[in-house]
């Protein structure tokens, strides 16, 4: 299926605010949704006969500085087609109150250590993920280094690490 | 961190550990333990023999690829890519390479004898890598034999990929645009002596070690993984082969030259015990390896008839001196030993330096299924288990 006959099937079944943008200037055209749409779209996609995206090869948190995106990069493997979905979060940079969106776990399990990864590194919050724990990094380390404001830590139990 | 929701998730980890029955106890197999192929930390919860639960840790190897592709340019990133999947490092640097090729717009003027040769040394490297997953799954459950006779073969493959690029495992040898260098004078020479060397130690292989009455008793029938359970968790490579898929991004792709290659893939039969099981993911890797051989093959044949080596050829005449893309994002995935090796590159306006590299490590994906394989399985089976995933702990770690 091309990029326009997943886009209609999908606004079809969901309506036509369901797509926020989308971007077709790049090599792989990407749909925008919402946040709060992410998981009813996420279980249409898998379940919907001629969709069937049952296979969820990466997902990736993205810092732009003024938001950040959460890109998801669907296949199928029946039909052999891929989609690209984004979601885009406020840029909220206190460590206390990190950007939050729902955990796609219960879709695809995939999604369980690439979203720990996403938390461990860029600090985003996945609500309803069954385990969300740092993954890559020691479970008392300070700060998501993937972001772009992120500050060296001069010291690591008392050892100097920079 | 003060936040105590996002601290939530680790303290009933703790909570959970601290709560187990007393006829429980929690073992922890590695970051030391030989069978785990690297630094990989598994928490065993166990009921006597019975693993009940299994907790897997990783972040021992963890050396920021991510962070460090942030930093540097497209052609300063390829040795890092090396790193990854240290055990197929031609591999990587292809699936990179490809990349940006292909944001450059530069993918299809590739000339062909460039492309046959990325085919030739990626193939060899995926023997390379096969034979390490062979040869250590045998050692694994007991079998000290193949995996002497796997290195001794393995060894060749190393020499001969030194002399091409001068380093022996991290080679640097695919470069966007073209190659370091052309292939040595002499080589596919040496190559086809290789295979007709490698094809009866393949026969003697089969015989020591597939049909091999103890080996088939501690893999079939164990670690059964279902193809719908693999593909929720975004398992790839011989493992989803195994479990019965025909799904190969060689051939699904079509990437570089492989759509003018004639080859097979090999899927799980069950032919031992149930498809997807132990047994099945050896199998397919040894016939992988068979495929590989046949690839390496045409791939020589191609390089001595079509696109001979002449004087002018200069492999490196479309290496951009300066990648200049425009601010675009691009997912390209390939075909890797272990599974589907995808990299996300986010570009930034008119420089050389990426917003953002991700990089997907089939092991990564592949590894995160053995909480749900381990359940229930008796402790040795779950070292038959961890052997057949085949995971290199520097692409899980990255």
């Amino acid at each position: 299926m091309t990029f326009e006959e997943i886009k209609s099937k999908l606004v079809s079944a969901l309506g036509g605010s369901i797509i926020l943008k989308e971007e077709v200037t790049g090599l792989q055209p990407a749909l925008f949704i919402a946040s709060e749409d992410l998981l009813p779209v996420c279980s249409f996609l898998r379940d919907t006969e001629g969709l069937y995206f049952d296979f969820l090869s990466n997902i990736t948190a993205v810092d732009y500085e003024e938001h950040f995106t959460i890109v998801y990069h669907l296949n199928s493997l029946p039909y052999q087609h891929t989609l690209v979905l984004k979601v885009e979060l406020e840029a909220n940079r206190s460590l206390d109150e990190l950007p939050e969106i729902a955990s796609i776990t219960s879709v695809w399990r995939t999604a369980d250590w690439h979203e720990r990864e996403a938390f461990d590194l860029m600090g985003i919050y996945f609500s309803g993920h069954p385990d969300l724990r740092r993954i890559l990094l020691p479970d008392d380390w300070e700060g998501h280094p993937l972001r772009k404001d992120y500050q060296d830590a001069e010291k690591y139990h008392g050892i100097n690490i920079n | 961190m003060a936040n105590p929701k996002y601290r939530e998730a680790l303290a009933r980890y703790e909570k959970h550990l601290a709560e187990i029955s007393t006829q429980e106890m929690v073992l922890n197999m590695g970051p030391q333990h030989p069978s785990t192929h690297g630094v990989l930390r598994l928490q065993l919860i166990t009921d006597g023999e019975i693993v009940k639960e299994v907790v897997p840790h990783l972040g021992y190897l963890h050396r920021c690829f991510d962070k460090h592709a942030e930093s540097l340019n497209y052609g300063k990133t390829i040795p890092f890519t090396d790193r990854l999947d240290y055990l197929a490092s031609m591999n990587n640097s292809h699936a990179f390479v490809m990349g940006v090729e292909r944001m450059l717009g530069l993918d299809s003027k590739i000339p062909k004898r460039v492309e046959y040769i990325r085919v030739l040394v990626c193939e060899l490297n995926r023997i390379a890598s096969h034979l390490i997953a062979i040869g250590t799954y045998g050692i694994d459950i007991g079998a000290t034999t193949p995996f002497l006779w796997c290195f001794r073969d393995r060894e060749h493959i190393m020499n001969m990929l030194e002399w091409v690029s001068g380093s022996r495992m991290l080679y640097n040898y695919i470069w966007v645009g073209g190659l370091f260098y052309d292939l040595p004078v002499g080589f596919e020479a040496r190559c086809s002596e290789f295979i007709s060397y490698f094809k009866p130690k393949l026969v003697e292989l089969d015989e020591i070690l597939t049909q091999n009455q103890i080996f088939i008793s501690r893999t079939a029938n164990i670690g059964v993984l279902p193809a719908d359970v693999a593909i929720n968790y975004g398992v790839s490579g011989p493992m989803l082969r195994a479990s019965g898929i025909k799904w190969d991004l060689r051939r699904i792709d079509g990437y570089s030259v492989y759509p003018e290659i004639d080859f097979e893939i090999p899927v799980g039969q069950g032919a031992m015990g149930s498809i997807g099981d132990c047994w099945d993911r050896y199998k397919v890797r040894v016939d992988e390896v068979r495929e590989s051989v046949r690839i390496i093959e045409q791939c020589l044949e191609r390089l001595r008839k079509d696109f001979k080596r002449t004087a002018d050829f200069d492999p490196r005449a479309l290496v951009p001196k300066k990648v200049n893309l425009k601010a675009q994002d691009y997912y390209v995935r390939a075909e890797n030993p272990k599974g589907e090796l995808g990299f996300y590159f986010v570009t930034k306006e008119k420089s050389d330096i990426p917003l953002r590299v991700k990089s997907r490590g089939p092991s990564f994906n592949n590894l995160s299924v053995i909480s749900e394989l381990g359940k229930g399985v008796l402790i040795a089976d779950l070292i038959a288990i961890l052997g057949s995933i085949d995971i290199v702990l520097g692409e899980v770690d990255r």
